[in-house]
């Protein structure tokens, strides 16, 4: 299965640290790796909770849930940003 | 040597040098504007003693250049340079420089409004702040999200889910 590379920062970086993998079924989504982390259960339930605030980047891009992943992608988690 | 767009450090940065840095480059550059901002020592009705910068190596830098690449689209510019700190910061300290060079004042001034409603909103940055009760990280802004929809950009990075 394809394994997708992860990364946290800010406040999912302190509760799952800093990097990550996972292994999903070929065409999966950005969504679909949201939710199997969400199976893991706590932390990972918690902070990535659907409801919560919670932006993704799929190599280094921006993204939406629906964006789907291929073997060796980087799939980063993060709170909205607050910069400037 | 042509000095990068874009430049992610803890170390401070000198406004002065960078407008001259623009100038130098460039004899038909007849408008330089630009934007600094700075830690405050209240946020949300708690005061603020110190402050700590987050990014993610690699992606901010290309978030930022994108931006500048959409700011040269849209807008008749001659060059530009945005700093942003990261790491441990007090208040009165400098966070973020943006500064834009062109042959006239109007689009100077657009262009530098342009990227930093761009860069508060797309740009993955992350404050966590220290106040009397403890650290906090801070909350997006909705106003952020409007500034940039003045662009015609529409983002959701403040939304709720």
């Amino acid at each position: 299965m394809p394994t997708i590379r992860l990364k946290f920062f800010a406040s999912l970086r302190e509760a799952l640290g800093p990097t990550g993998q996972i292994e999903l079924p070929a065409g999966s989504t950005v969504g679909q790796a949201r939710d199997a982390l969400i199976a893991l259960g706590a932390p990972h339930s918690e902070v990535l909770a659907r409801g919560r605030a919670v932006r993704a980047a799929l190599n280094q891009t921006l993204c939406d849930e629906p964006a789907v992943l291929s073997d060796g992608d980087e799939l980063a988690f993060f709170p909205p940003v607050t910069g400037g | 040597m042509t000095t990068p767009r874009v430049a992610i450090q803890t170390a401070d940065f000198d406004l002065s040098a960078e407008v001259l840095a623009l100038r130098n480059a460039d004899p038909g550059v007849g408008a330089v504007a630009s934007f600094v901002g700075t830690v405050r020592d209240n946020n949300d009705g708690a005061g603020v003693s110190a402050m700590e910068l987050e990014h993610y190596p690699g992606m901010t830098e290309k978030a930022i250049e994108q931006m500048i690449d959409e700011a040269f689209r849209r807008f008749d510019l001659r060059g530009a340079r945005v700093i942003h700190r990261v790491g441990p910061l007090l208040p009165r300290d400098q966070i973020v420089l943006v500064v834009v060079s062109s042959a006239h004042r109007g689009q100077a001034f657009q262009a530098c409004e342009f990227l930093m409603d761009y860069l508060k909103t797309q740009a993955p940055f992350w404050k966590k702040e220290t106040t009397p009760t403890g650290a906090r990280w801070v909350d997006a802004r909705v106003s952020d999200d409007a500034a940039l929809a003045r662009w015609g950009i529409q983002g959701s990075n403040a939304a709720s889910a």
